[in-house]
């Protein structure tokens, strides 16, 4: 499988980064050659094979359900690129 | 002059014959020498580094208990958060973030004792495999300053290279301890997975990276493994077992130890000087008594195409993170809160988006370099509709049997023996607009990964241009002290590890 430039463009929204012209068309040939090689996967058979998300067989980990501390708003507004005494700041999520 | 090893180093303090002090001034002289030219950390602290250093020299006098790292200087990698401290990763993204809090393997340095002593470079994010990718700088091979020194932990592997600290905390989650240890002629391990609690540790591919040590040799990973590893209840994938005393085992040797040699490694595009250093060591494990049968790893050619599918469809979700609103990067451009002039420049770049979006779009693209941008577009294409069945899933079901190679190979030998990379290092700048070039130098590694078995590198020669070549072994889930004394047995036998580059 291919990939076409507009469908780079497609991706890189989704994945909310802007590309430039020159950006886009080095993206759509390098994503092109790492898919082609990738495509080797479908030599397999894998009908019967279960599919394998993490190495370790766990289920559930379950913890008590009871509180503990955690970060003051302060610490955790600390890191905020933009905030005011309580709040992260944001741009208009809906524009005109 | 060869440099003590830590675990020398920790005898010499433990006996009173050096201080933490003395320790610490002597690795901060010759930072202060090689790293203009090798340029392996991002930052040290030498006032914070002595304090610590003078605290643990009084403790000491004074007769008080003492963790196993007392005095001792470690350098971490730029990627587990330090309360208090910047932790970069390497990226413009994270350039002024401070952690709220200490990653759990930080919190098991301070308590043991350690001299945190500086923060080491590394390719952007962990992406990468020569340390290009670090947005700041590129760090520079000891043994040759003209090339990469591995990554994405290269930091790491070339400041205990050069001396410039006795031990490092690396990451691993396709190669990135292991390579640069390889091609730096250091001594690291990547443990099984869940073994070291990944709780602060900034996240890349989350069913793949582990934390591990490098150190001159498997005596100094056992130390630092024994300290950093262990169940943590802040991190549900960390294996709940008790941790071994790797230190007490590491000088066993194994008797009658059976090697695996994977047929599928000693193809094409692995380096002959590589191949006769790697077939050399084996001839040195069997004259130390192990016997050595091929096995079949049917599955080993498919293992990067796999990795190079599920590592960035985990980093695009763990990168979506990066939002330019709780921390990190946010574009300059976008301070004027949806004033109006802001919005309407917002507006420029995707006709009838949202300014919110606008801001993610802009802070995104100046915060990530290029790597970690074509590992997000990667994963963010093969997680989309119509293309997660093909891609994801199909990538998992590959996962499984290349587990299931490993399973039958463990199922008739102890350890899997091979080269670490298929060359030594290459030139900064010869791969740097050939990704997919740069993702096969990982083939020997990433399956370990994939599988979340144990591996390591360790010292086996040099190239006839006096590049280290290394030896990979591999262990079963939780053999790790079967994989240090494996790696110990022939450091004993061998001097490849006390070799040190000049660096005038």
């Amino acid at each position: 499988m291919s990939i076409s430039r507009a469908e780079v463009k497609k991706v890189s929204l989704l994945a909310r980064l802007s590309l430039s012209d020159e950006q886009l068309d080095r993206m759509t040939s390098q994503l092109g050659d790492i898919l082609g090689y990738v495509d080797q996967l479908s030599e397999l058979d894998t009908e019967q094979v279960e599919p394998m998300a993490h190495a370790l067989d766990f289920a559930n980990v379950f913890r008590a359900d009871a509180v503990q501390p955690s970060l003051d708003r302060e610490t955790a507004l600390a890191n905020a690129p933009h905030r005011d005494a309580e709040c992260y700041r944001v741009p208009a999520v809906l524009g005109e | 002059m060869t440099s003590f090893s830590a675990m020398q180093w920790v005898r010499q303090l433990t006996a009173g014959k050096t201080t933490s002090v003395d320790v610490t001034r002597e690795y901060l002289d010759r930072i202060k020498q090689r790293d203009t030219k090798v340029r392996a950390f991002l930052r040290v602290d030498p006032s914070a580094a002595l304090a610590q250093a003078e605290a643990i020299d009084r403790r000491r006098k004074a007769g008080k208990p003492l963790g196993l790292l007392a005095g001792l200087p470690v350098a971490v990698k730029d990627l587990l958060c330090a309360a208090g401290e910047p932790t970069t990763c390497a990226s413009r993204m994270l350039e002024n973030f401070r952690s709220p809090y200490d990653a759990t393997v930080v919190a098991k340095l301070k308590a043991a004792d350690a001299v945190l002593i500086g923060r080491t470079n590394m390719d952007e994010f962990a992406m990468g495999g020569s340390n290009e990718n670090s947005a700041f700088f590129p760090t520079h091979n000891p043994w040759d300053l003209s090339r990469i020194p591995g990554g994405s932990s290269g930091g790491s592997a070339a400041c205990v290279a050069s001396r410039m600290a006795p031990l490092a905390v690396g990451s691993d989650t396709g190669g990135s301890i292991r390579c640069p240890a390889a091609l730096c002629g250091i001594t690291g391990l990547k443990p099984t997975y869940g073994r070291v609690s990944r709780f602060g540790l900034v996240a890349f591919a989350s069913s793949l990276d582990q934390i591990g040590p490098m150190g001159q040799t498997a005596e100094d990973c056992a130390l630092l493994l024994e300290v950093m590893a262990g169940h943590d209840p802040k991190d549900s994938t960390s294996i709940d077992q008790p941790v071994p005393r790797y230190t007490q085992s590491v000088a066993k040797p194994l008797n009658g130890l059976r090697l695996g040699v994977v047929r599928e490694h000693f193809g094409e595009g692995l380096d002959p000087e590589v191949d006769l250093a790697v077939r050399e060591a084996i001839r040195v494990y069997q004259s130390l008594g192990a016997t050595v049968r091929e096995v079949s790893m049917p599955h080993a050619k498919y293992a990067v195409a796999t990795y190079y599918i599920i590592a960035p469809c985990e980093a695009s979700s763990n990168l979506a993170r990066y939002d330019g609103v709780h921390f990190g990067y946010r574009s300059k451009e976008e301070r004027g809160e949806a004033r109006g002039e802001d919005r309407e420049k917002a507006g420029s770049y995707f006709a009838g988006s949202s300014p919110l979006i606008d801001m993610y779009c802009r802070s995104r693209s100046e915060g990530f370099g290029d790597e970690v941008k074509r590992r997000i577009m990667l994963g963010t294409y093969a997680l989309s509709a119509g293309y997660y069945d093909a891609y994801y899933k199909k990538a998992l079901k590959v996962r499984r049997l290349i587990r299931q190679d490993f399973d039958q190979a463990f199922g008739q030998v102890d350890l899997l023996v091979g080269p670490v990379t298929p060359t030594p290092a290459f030139k900064l700048g010869e791969r740097i607009d050939d990704p997919l070039a740069m993702y096969l130098f990982d083939l020997y590694t990433v399956s370990a990964n994939l599988a979340g078995i144990a591996g390591m590198s360790i010292p086996c020669g040099f190239s006839s241009q006096g590049l280290p070549i290394g030896l990979q072994l591999q262990a079963p889930p939780l053999a790790e002290e079967r994989l240090l004394r494996g790696a110990a047995m022939f450091q004993r036998a061998t001097d490849w590890h006390t070799k040190e580059p000049n660096l005038g």
